[in-house]
């Protein structure tokens, strides 16, 4: 599958995603520049973590009015795959194409440490190899990683299914009062989210960190090929593309 | 040369100002064949301030090794560089930013990170790891939890925000640093060897690009600044602190690596301390050409900044780039695609001055190569402490009662507890690359699409070399090579960031005479060059200096990164293996001071050809799979170095040897306490004994507790109770 990785000035895991998906995974990755309209033929837009634009008016705010997120709204729309990491999922809810939005971590201080995920969403193009309650260990490097949202918004939220992942105890248990647990204090615990088509999802940890042994742990490896397989098991793939 | 309107009348009152002192302005004159003018006086100023000229500090640093078989660059460069095999080199540099730290701790520290990047990235290499080296006083002084505080964040935000990873470093707790915090920032970069480019500015007619943020009045004299003592009134010194941008930065970094593979550019370097002044007249002496600067061509932040400050503001984030002529469109397109600002602010020439215009005017007109060539080079008297010999006195060292107590006490102090509250703030796994992250004895770094792994480590113990710097020196060279063993990485070498206290003290200046004499014995013996380095002079306050902290930072090459020991237990069953022998060393033992309040004695004698051996015989040791663990003997001793053995996966251990109480926590150097699957005991001890290092099989790996059965005493402590103190120590010692 074609993978176009968007960079933003300040992107700063472009690479890495890059290095996954073409190296880890064997698969066709291309860079998409920020200021560019077209997405070369990608199947599957990752906008990876990092500090667009410094982060300086709030984080993803910037990113957000790029003139590629124009395309990646169509694509979006279109039902084609937007993952978002760390930086990509706040430019997401900052664009609109995901609800909510993350604020200051409750600490008030950047966090560089592994979590725990508890899976809750395995149907998904990017979850189907995962199962539901299972549990991943994932870096988190953010400072403004807390998922904020009306109550209201909360409820329908999980109500449509669109929590996919909760930050948890190793095995499993989710008390968003932990801060062991639950590190940036966000609200129900929520890590990972999707839009109600599936199509478009993001997380604040880092799978593209977790996917090769020497990393010393590769449970985010899963997620990254649960969505090259997607392609082929829904049949979206574009005529014409790559690969 | 006319003289431009509202300048100072120069003279010998105001090269004082400027931090000359009387002969070195009569020699400025001397030079020149007349009186300076008020730009040209701010240049020489900053050029010959103990900052850049290292002029109490030259005499000695040339007794420093430079060369080896991987050296392809050393001490002269924006930073040094070693080959590392199959085409790729490494490129790294530590320096100080104590003085703006301490000031503004915030920016201070922020600033030292990307000031150290941008010396590595201007040499075309790319960044992909840094490391600090921090000295905070007592947490009970004035302002201290604030500084912590504020050079922690500016530390991570800048690092965390260019996407480089902080993998390492350390961080220790004195008074002697009460009025003087040390931040050290160390950066590593890579890139393949013929991608490598130095700053050499040549080829009279090349135009002078300057890229990146405008300029503005911050860091004026940020170099004379470092180069003096602190008094009451550098706490007015604020507008002298610079303001970092990382998001600038982290453009600037993929623009200039973008530029310099275009083959457009002739040299860069970053305008660092004194900006455009050293910027330009470092590059034009080292190509042995001029320049020729027009001032109001640069682009500035606010309107009104004169000849003076333009030439000496440290504005952050700026690059000055020698185009190659006729290519200079195609620089000015990549940094256009990048948002930066791009100004041709002026030409090499083939005078060997420096022709400086502003309004059509010239506002200074000087030797290149007489001002930084024949900078002033001062040998400064020495003379020995005269209480030395007081200090050095054996300490008495009172037998630890409560073994378990005794280690708790030393675990639930700053020094030794985790730093894990620090570390948690800092990126360590951005990039990819991070294979053993912070905590453990040496990071290690992957080098993708080769099996290399590249090992990172940083040291030196303050508390002795106040003992004995010449010791000191030596022992924190050892260590970082151990560190570097323990993951089976040989040194290819080091960067030596030098903080000492004010130089015209003859005390002072014996301190820094005998630690070169150390870091260059202990090099030699070891064999890793000094490829580059930074010296901080002026570390005082109020006439109290700085422990000598001359801080080494080794980098070193793990051939095949597969299988690498962890610096904590990992597997119940595992023999203990003790590498080594104990000598009773307490002096300046982390034991006598931080439980007994004495900092006395010689610090523990460095055996070169002992370290030798132990880390010849660990490369091997690692690189033959046979280790699950490794992790060197230092600061808290055999006791502090088992417990964080322990603390890892929460495996405690059982061993029987023969030392008394007081041994558990005596520093001898050159020992090391390997975990071994017992099928290769025999191996390891067989293959000790051929290197001539003694080894016992000490114990096994397993359960809940740490229990040590001494000579006349056992030490038996539950490890979580003991991890829980360690854990939470600092942010306790912190009131958080």
């Amino acid at each position: 599958m074609r993978c176009g990785i968007v960079v933003f000035p300040g992107s700063n895991c472009d690479h890495d995603v890059y290095h996954v998906w073409k190296h880890v995974l064997g698969e066709d990755a291309t860079f998409l520049w920020h200021d560019d309209t077209h997405l070369q033929d990608s199947e599957l837009v990752v906008l990876p973590g990092g500090f667009s634009y410094g982060d300086y008016l709030r984080a993803g705010a910037m990113a957000a009015q790029s003139p590629i997120m124009a395309a990646v709204k169509r694509h979006a729309d279109a039902g084609g795959l937007v993952l978002g990491v760390c930086n990509g999922f706040q430019i997401l809810c900052e664009a609109g194409l995901l609800p909510g939005l993350l604020m200051r971590n409750e600490g008030l201080r950047f966090l560089s440490r592994d979590v725990y995920l508890r899976v809750e969403r395995d149907d998904l193009p990017y979850t189907h190899r995962l199962r539901r309650g299972q549990v991943l260990r994932m870096p988190i490097a953010h400072g403004d990683g807390l998922y904020f949202d009306r109550a209201d918004k909360l409820d329908a939220l999980e109500k449509n299914g669109q929590v996919v992942f909760r930050y948890s105890s190793p095995d499993g248990k989710v008390d968003a009062a932990n801060d062991e647990w639950n590190p940036n204090g966000s609200q129900r615990s929520i890590a990972g989210i999707a839009n109600r088509a599936g199509n478009v999802m993001a997380l604040m940890p880092h799978p593209e960190r977790c996917a090769e042994a020497l990393a010393g742990n590769e449970d985010g490896a899963e997620l990254w090929r649960s969505v090259a397989e997607s392609a082929v098991t829904s049949g979206r793939r574009r005529a014409g593309s790559a690969r | 040369m006319t003289a431009v309107l509202d300048q100072p009348q120069v003279d010998v009152a105001l090269a004082k100002q400027q931090g000359l002192t009387a002969e070195e302005y009569e020699q400025l004159v001397e030079v020149l064949g007349r009186t300076p003018s008020y730009t040209e006086l701010g240049i020489a100023a900053a050029l010959w301030s103990e900052h850049c000229s290292y002029k109490s500090s030259k005499v000695y640093l040339k007794e420093l090794p430079t060369d080896g078989p991987y050296v392809l660059q050393g001490p002269g460069e924006n930073a040094g560089v070693v080959d590392i095999g199959l085409g790729w080199v490494a490129v790294f540099k530590m320096e100080s930013h104590n003085h703006p730290s301490y000031i503004a701790p915030y920016q201070g520290a922020a600033t030292g990170v990307g000031g150290i990047l941008r010396d590595v990235f201007t040499m075309g290499a790319r960044p992909i790891a840094v490391m600090d080296s921090l000295s905070f006083g007592s947490l009970d002084a004035p302002r201290m939890r604030q500084l912590v505080d504020g050079v922690v964040r500016g530390v991570g935000d800048y690092g965390n925000c260019v996407g480089i990873p902080n993998v390492g470093g350390e961080t220790r707790f004195h008074p002697c640093y009460d009025g003087n915090i040390l931040v050290n920032a160390f950066a590593l970069g890579v890139a393949r060897r013929d991608a490598i480019h130095k700053a050499r500015a040549a080829g009279p007619g090349n135009p002078i690009l300057y890229v990146g943020s405008r300029t503005g009045r911050d860091g004026i004299h940020g170099a004379t600044m470092a180069s003096e003592a602190f008094s009451e009134e550098s706490a007015h010194k604020l507008p002298t602190v610079q303001v970092g941008d990382p998001f600038a930065e982290k453009v600037l970094l993929e623009a200039t690596l973008q530029a310099l593979k275009s083959g457009a550019v002739v040299a860069v370097q970053d305008m660092g301390a004194a900006g455009l002044t050293s910027s330009s007249f470092e590059m034009a002496a080292r190509g042995g050409t001029g320049m020729e600067l027009d001032l109001d061509r640069v682009p500035l932040r606010e309107k009104g900044l004169g000849p003076f400050e333009i030439m000496l503001s440290e504005s952050q984030e700026r690059m000055l780039f020698v185009a190659r002529r006729g290519m200079e469109d195609e620089l000015v397109r990549i940094f256009h695609r990048w948002d930066l600002e791009v100004a041709d602010i002026g030409r090499v020439s083939s005078t060997g001055r420096a022709e400086v215009r502003f309004h059509g005017e010239v506002v200074a007109d000087l030797p290149i190569a007489s001002i930084t060539d024949e900078a002033p080079v001062y040998r400064r008297p020495v003379r020995e402490p005269r209480d030395l010999i007081v200090r050095q006195r054996p300490p008495a060292v009172p037998p630890p009662d409560d073994l378990a107590g005794t280690l708790r006490r030393l675990l639930d102090t700053p020094d030794l507890g985790s730093k894990e509250w620090i570390t948690r703030q800092y990126d360590s796994t951005v990039r990819t690359n991070t294979v053993l992250g912070p905590g453990g004895d040496a990071a290690v770094l992957q080098l993708k699409g080769t099996p290399l792994g590249i090992a990172l480590t940083c040291d030196v113990n303050p508390v002795y070399c106040a003992l004995d710097p010449c010791m000191g020196a030596m022992q924190a060279v050892a260590e970082a090579v151990r560190n570097l063993a323990c993951v089976g990485a040989e040194p290819v070498g080091l960067t030596d960031c030098l903080n000492f206290g004010n130089p015209e003290n003859p005390e002072i200046s014996w301190q820094f005479r005998e630690s070169i004499r150390g870091i260059a014995k202990a090099c030699r013996a070891l064999e890793v060059p000094v490829i580059s380095g930074n010296v901080s002079l002026y570390n005082e306050t109020a006439g109290q200096s700085i422990h000598p902290t001359p801080a080494i930072a080794m980098v070193g090459i793990i051939p095949d990164i597969r299988q690498l020991p962890a610096s904590w237990f990992t597997t119940a069953g595992d023999r203990v293996i003790l590498l080594g022998d104990d000598r009773r060393e307490h002096g300046g033992s982390a034991y006598l001071r931080l439980l007994h309040g004495v900092e006395q004695g010689r610090p523990p004698a460095v055996d070169l050809d002992a370290e030798t051996k132990l880390a010849e015989l660990l490369r091997l040791l690692v690189f033959e799979q046979w280790l699950h663990t490794a992790h060197d003997v230092s600061e808290g001793g055999l006791a502090v170095t088992l417990a964080e053995a322990c603390f890892g996966r929460g495996l405690g251990a059982e061993l029987e040897v023969s030392l008394d109480p007081a041994q558990l926590f005596s520093e001898t150097q050159a020992r090391a306490v390997i975990a071994v699957p017992s099928k290769h005991v025999k191996a390891v001890l067989q293959t000790a004994e051929d290197f001539g290092v003694s080894a016992r099989d000490a114990g096994k790996v397993g359960g809940g507790k740490l229990q040590v059965k001494l000579s006349g005493g056992k030490l038996a402590a539950d490890v979580e109770e003991l991890r829980q103190v360690w854990a939470t120590a600092l942010p306790r010692a912190l009131g958080l």
